[in-house]
């Protein structure tokens, strides 16, 4: 008998579901009132970025589009515990900690709207390029901090330089060979890296029991890391795990691998239709656990903030709106002849040859269509 | 072989592709029960494209196995159910996930019948959805089948129809090799009738056929690219041209009989695919048919297909892919020599 995802583990929780504050023996956050009415407005605002995006794929301006709905605690969370030395590897859902990055989200429209493949200069932001085959970034990122580590970046030599990496990664990418592969290679090496797990509690249509038969965190353990369990709908929590981890790597005490325990509240992607394998009592009760309600109703009940407050954050939550909106509809259809751009950083003449045979080509058309 | 009534078309009536994969699998699982479905939301959501659709129903877990999120782990493991006897049916959920499991392809199940001196049967069927034209992000668009096409010991084959869908998965299923099988993604809603009761066609899973007759001008494809050829060889028929239009079906080993008698009557050939260029079956193709029939061609052998790039993004790919216009161009150049 298989053991089910939530037996006897314990869930890192700061925040519970009704909004009240707890200790927890091991993790702890300070925050100002601020800090605090920051977060919300990054979980709020990235929450409405996903439904721009998504109000635009049905209107057909993307082709497709990644909901985070329902994640946006473990990405903000995650993403504000980074420093500015710190490096993302994403995969193709993470639009909250590209926010917390600063990485316009336009950029990440132009890859779904099918303008280009990203784009992104990933060291501008320290944001890598968004990865769609699973689990291959989670390798590059080993990769990286191994070179951190080699540029002296981690340990007591000079701790404000220090930096980590950290991979973002599904549950079910816990099944690819790459995934295991990156967390062999950052063991044996002590490298300075995060392993920073979504259970969304789905990989399309497959359960987490389609993939695992024990707590993916317990899984860290064999590798030789410690793992953590959080829940990944707690804001607070998820940052203060994100941080311990960092502190931990950056020092240069190697890997941890974070379990954000947290659920999918959409569709895999708008391609998706999950009416025909997940029930709709399953959505309801994580509806409960909404990652936004529960810090909105400890900021209202212990009085940060004001009705003006959450007026302004609606005000400025509209604008973004726009501002996605426009910048999408506006956004040019690349030049055709673009595809043969970038394919070296060292051009060659065949390729200059077939690309100009393709100009040609269709500059042939051009009279024709005006006769017509 | 029994067949339930909701999965057998009557004569005339008219099927998708994908619904024609989803009644060639239903008729091979009827037939054997050593067949078994593997892959990724294969299960209750019937495959992305669906083609699997209700067949773990009727069939049951243990025979449509919803596989964890590893292909490298669905070839591996399908690898040893052959060995141990089973008729193992592997969906890759797009084309460009297939490159996690090309070691296994490559390096173990193409080879392990030659490396046993013909004691190991590895009847291993691969699905891959290929192709572009349906507007997807990166690495769902792909035409990897040179690659595989390649490496000895695999069968490589495209269906380009409902009719060849229905019948070219059973024949690759019984097949005791392994078989690449390349699905048409882009196809995969188009209709046409399909008659099982009209029988298989008469070519086996290794043959290309001549799809349209014609005198002036050969042009070779497959998978997507058929339709395409069609239409140019229609629209060239307006024109007075006269174009042969040959499916090839199979990529390997490639049908150089039906390719080399088609190529002597008309003495030219187009070969259109949408993968790059360089290094592809067309090159192949070409070089090939330059030996066999060297003194029988008007022209060189000319290809059309995808330029030397990555696969661009889905808002340029109309212009990536070949179309229509760049088939009768390149059939204009060659009818100029
Ligand atoms: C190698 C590979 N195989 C298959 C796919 C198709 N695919 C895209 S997302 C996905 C499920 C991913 O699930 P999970 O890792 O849990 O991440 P989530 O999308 O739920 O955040 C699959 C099968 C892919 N992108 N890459």
């Amino acid at each position: 008998m298989a053991v089910t995802p939530d037996d006897a583990v314990e869930l890192v929780q700061l925040l519970t579901p009704e909004g009240e504050l707890v200790e927890h023996p091991e993790y702890r956050v300070e925050f100002s009132d601020e800090e605090l009415r920051g977060l919300y407005r990054d979980l709020a605002l990235v929450r409405r970025i996903d439904a721009e995006a998504t109000a635009l794929q049905r209107q057909g301006e993307l082709g497709i589009w990644a909901s985070l709905l329902g994640q946006e605690a473990a990405q903000i969370g995650s993403g504000r515990a980074m420093g500015p030395n710190d490096h993302v590897f994403p995969t193709y859902r993470e639009h909250g900690v590209a926010w917390c990055r600063g990485v316009d989200p336009l950029k990440l429209l132009g890859l779904f709207r099918g303008v280009d493949m990203g784009g992104w200069d990933p060291e501008e932001h320290h944001f890598h390029l968004y990865t769609i085959v699973i689990g291959a970034q989670t390798l590059h990122a080993v990769g990286y901090a191994m070179g951190i580590q080699r540029d002296g970046m981690t340990g007591d030599a000079d701790p404000a330089r220090n930096a980590a990496a950290v991979a973002y990664f599904g549950d079910g990418a816990t099944s690819q060979g790459d995934v295991n592969e990156a967390f062999i290679w950052a063991a044996v090496n002590n490298a300075p890296v995060v392993f920073f797990c979504q259970n969304n509690q789905w990989a399309i249509s497959e359960p987490l029991e389609r993939q695992s038969r024990i707590p993916l965190y317990q899984r860290a353990r064999g590798f030789g890391f410690p793992g953590v369990r959080v829940d990944g709908n707690d804001v607070l929590a998820t940052y203060a795990v994100t941080q311990a981890a960092l502190a931990r790597a950056r020092e240069g005490s190697g890997p941890t691998f974070i379990e954000a325990y947290t659920y999918r509240m959409g569709a895999h992607t708008t391609s998706d239709d999950p009416t025909r394998y997940r029930i709709a009592a399953e959505v309801e009760s994580w509806k409960l656990k909404d990652p936004i309600e529960r810090l909105r109703s400890y900021l209202i009940r212990t009085g940060k903030v004001d009705q003006a407050w959450f007026e302004a954050l609606e005000q400025e939550s509209d604008e973004l709106a726009k501002h996605i909106r426009s910048g999408c509809i506006e956004m040019p259809d690349p030049d055709p002849l673009s595809m043969f751009d970038h394919v070296y950083a060292d051009p060659h003449p065949p390729l200059a040859r077939q690309r100009d045979a393709f100009a040609a080509y269709l500059a042939s058309f051009e009279g024709v269509e005006e006769e017509q | 072989m029994s067949s339930t009534a909701a999965a057998a078309p009557a004569a005339g009536q008219t099927t998708t592709l994908a619904k024609a994969i989803t009644m060639g699998l239903r008729a091979a699982m009827e037939r054997d029960p050593k067949v078994v479905l593997m892959g990724e939301d294969i299960g209750k959501l019937g495959g992305v494209f669906r083609v699997t659709d209700g067949l773990q129903k009727d069939f049951g877990e243990d025979r449509v196995i919803d596989t964890p999120l590893a292909e490298s782990g669905i070839l591996g493991t399908a690898i040893g159910m052959a060995l141990r006897g089973y008729r193992p049916v592997c969906e890759i959920q797009f084309d460009g996930f297939v490159f996690p499991a090309f070691d296994q392809i490559v390096c173990q199940l193409a080879k392990m019948h030659a490396r046993s001196k013909g004691h190991s049967k590895l009847p291993v069927v691969v699905r891959i959805p290929f192709g572009g034209g349906i507007g997807a992000v990166e690495h769902h668009s792909e035409s990897p089948e040179a690659y595989f096409a390649h490496t000895a010991g695999l069968r490589v084959v495209a269906c380009s129809n409902p009719v060849d869908a229905y019948w070219m998965i059973q024949q690759a299923i019984a097949s005791d090799d392994p078989v690449i099988f390349f699905e048409p993604k882009r196809r995969y809603w188009e209709k046409s009738s399909l008659d099982v009761s009209a029988g298989p066609p008469p070519e086996g899973l290794d043959q290309a056929r001549v799809v349209r007759e014609g005198a002036d001008i050969t042009v070779a494809a497959y998978g997507p690219m058929v339709k395409v050829c069609m239409d140019a060889a229609s629209a060239a028929a307006e024109d007075g041209t006269s174009i042969e239009v040959l499916d090839l079906r199979s990529l390997s080993p490639l049908d150089m009989d039906t390719i080399v008698a088609s190529v002597r009557r008309t003495s030219r050939l187009v070969v259109v695919h949408e993968a790059p260029v360089t290094l592809g079956m067309g090159a192949e193709i070409a070089a090939a048919v330059t030996e066999a029939c060297f003194h029988h061609l008007e022209a060189p052998v000319l290809r059309v297909g995808g330029f030397d790039t990555p696969y661009p993004p889905s808002r340029i790919e109309e212009e990536y892919l070949p179309d229509l216009d760049r088939v009768l161009d390149a059939v204009d150049r060659s009818l100029a020599y």
